[in-house]
């Protein structure tokens, strides 16, 4: 058996900190049976030498849960953003090329970081404030057919992966991005939660707020967990606007 | 009562493009397909249009302000996304960067439109009573019959596409199938109103033509 051993071919775009130029290198790497790009990357780090023979840093990646469910693994694989953990290496097309998601600041290589994420959801409030000085008691019930379609809401893992795709998601604009309408959606469901549902809206309504998606639905086709992105948007684009109408006549 | 003024202001964009905007754009293709009748049809069309009362007013508060508006913060918006259709080249993203283009040609063809028909009019260079002559004269041009053509389609698409947005932006189509459906409203109404704007430009171009094709 002195087949040549097969190889995957590896394009990766680098940059050595925020304020770096981005560079590509390449790598060739032994092909193991079901390997997905974190497994890539592992290689690369125990043995960081590109396909020049050049011995380099290894490759900087963040990677948490390994089965997508964390989020924190996103980066552009073949073009598109999606998580390193659930893409296998047989199912891509060869050159494999990563990129970071440029949608957010890069750190460094592939680790870029999302703090704008979870500023808006601080924006939007996207919590139950369940409890106060002292115990309130159990919560109102929430209808089991309501439950399941809020269920695949709440499988929003913050990845990015929405933003990365959207072309109103730029250095020129301000918008949060459909997760987080999605979010108000979600909390704005829940009977404990819609107590609070006004001050969600209120906190899509400002600059950078829901009116700054432009419907070009990129995210709903991009998600990674089949999250219905755009009928959050409309369902809380109509919430907003029952609701401004209501604030005009009644202050 | 965080920023309503953005809101506002938003929403006032989205409505101001289905009215006024998108009516008068109705009521001015329809008023110019009786061109296709001859010149005395349209032009006692527009003698009706001129004598409306109060017609400077509401030419300037229902059709003027609101195109203005719409036109200025439409190019804000239209500049502020970043197009990414090589990459994702879903329907509704490829209907996105068309919304933002048809906008800005739209945007500078009704520019040139104003001036060179209604606004030689408020100088004195032309009569009412002239405008079928003037686009007469304006459609011999081959340039100016393209450039024509290609205004009037972005302006119906425009509108038509953005009655979708419209549609989706307040809350009234939520869900993917209405969505799908109002896709297919808005195409028709695209094509709709392109082939009647289409039918009174051909018109004006040759009307004698026209006038034959119709009377056969």
């Amino acid at each position: 058996m002195a087949e040549q051993q097969k190889t995957i071919h590896l394009i990766i775009t680098r940059q050595d900190g925020p304020d770096g130029t981005p560079y590509k290198q390449e790598f060739k790497i032994p092909y193991r049976p079901n390997m997905n790009i974190i497994s890539c990357l592992m290689e690369i780090q125990r043995n960081p030498v590109t396909v020049d023979g050049k011995e380099v840093a290894p490759i900087v990646w963040e990677m948490n849960c390994l089965e997508e469910v964390c989020g924190a693994c996103s980066m552009v694989i073949n073009g598109k953003p999606r998580q390193s953990c659930t893409a296998l290496v047989d199912k891509l097309e060869q050159p494999i090329r990563l990129e970071p998601m440029k949608t957010f600041p890069i750190n460094r290589d592939l680790a870029v970081d999302r703090s704008r994420m979870f500023d808006a959801l601080k924006r939007v409030k996207a919590w139950i404030p369940i409890d106060g000085t002292h115990d309130l008691g159990p919560g109102p019930r929430m209808p089991e057919v309501d439950r399941q379609w809020a269920y695949e809401l709440s499988r929003c893992m913050t990845c990015g992966v929405c933003l990365e795709a959207c072309p109103n998601v730029n250095d020129k604009s301000p918008f949060i991005g459909a997760f987080a309408i999605s979010q108000v959606r979600l909390f704005n469901e829940h009977p404990t939660g819609k107590m609070n549902a006004e001050e969600r809206l209120e906190g899509l309504m400002g600059e950078g707020g829901i009116t700054d998606c432009g419907n070009s639905q990129n995210c709903v086709q991009s998600c990674p967990k089949g999250i219905p992105l755009t009928t959050s948007i409309a369902s809380m684009n109509r919430a907003t606007t029952v609701y401004s109408i209501k604030n005009f006549f009644r202050n | 009562m965080m920023n309503h003024r953005h809101f506002f202001n938003r929403k006032l964009h989205s409505l101001l493009g289905v009215v006024p905007i998108g009516g008068f754009l109705f009521v001015h293709l329809f008023t110019n397909f009786y061109a296709t009748r001859g010149e005395a049809a349209f032009l006692e069309r527009v003698e009706i249009m001129e004598g409306i009362p109060f017609v400077s007013l509401i030419e300037i508060v229902f059709i003027f302000l609101p195109i203005l508006y719409h036109g200025i913060y439409g190019l804000y918006i239209a500049f502020q996304a970043k197009n990414n259709v090589g990459n994702y080249g879903f329907f509704r993203n490829v209907m996105f960067m068309l919304q933002r283009v048809t906008g800005v040609i739209t945007l500078i063809f009704i520019t040139w439109h104003v001036w060179e028909t209604k606004m030689q009019m408020v100088i004195g260079n032309v009569e009412a009573t002239g405008f079928f002559t003037l686009m007469n004269e304006i459609l011999t041009n081959p340039f100016m019959l393209v450039f024509y053509i290609v205004g009037l389609l972005s302006a119906t698409f425009h509108f038509a596409n953005g009655l979708w947005s419209f549609a989706v932006s307040w809350g009234i189509t939520v869900g993917p199938r209405a969505q799908r459906i109002s896709t297919y409203v808005t195409m028709l109404i695209f094509v709709l109103m392109s082939a009647m704007g289409l039918m009174a430009l051909f018109s004006f171009a040759n009307p004698v033509d026209v006038a034959q094709a119709i009377q056969k």
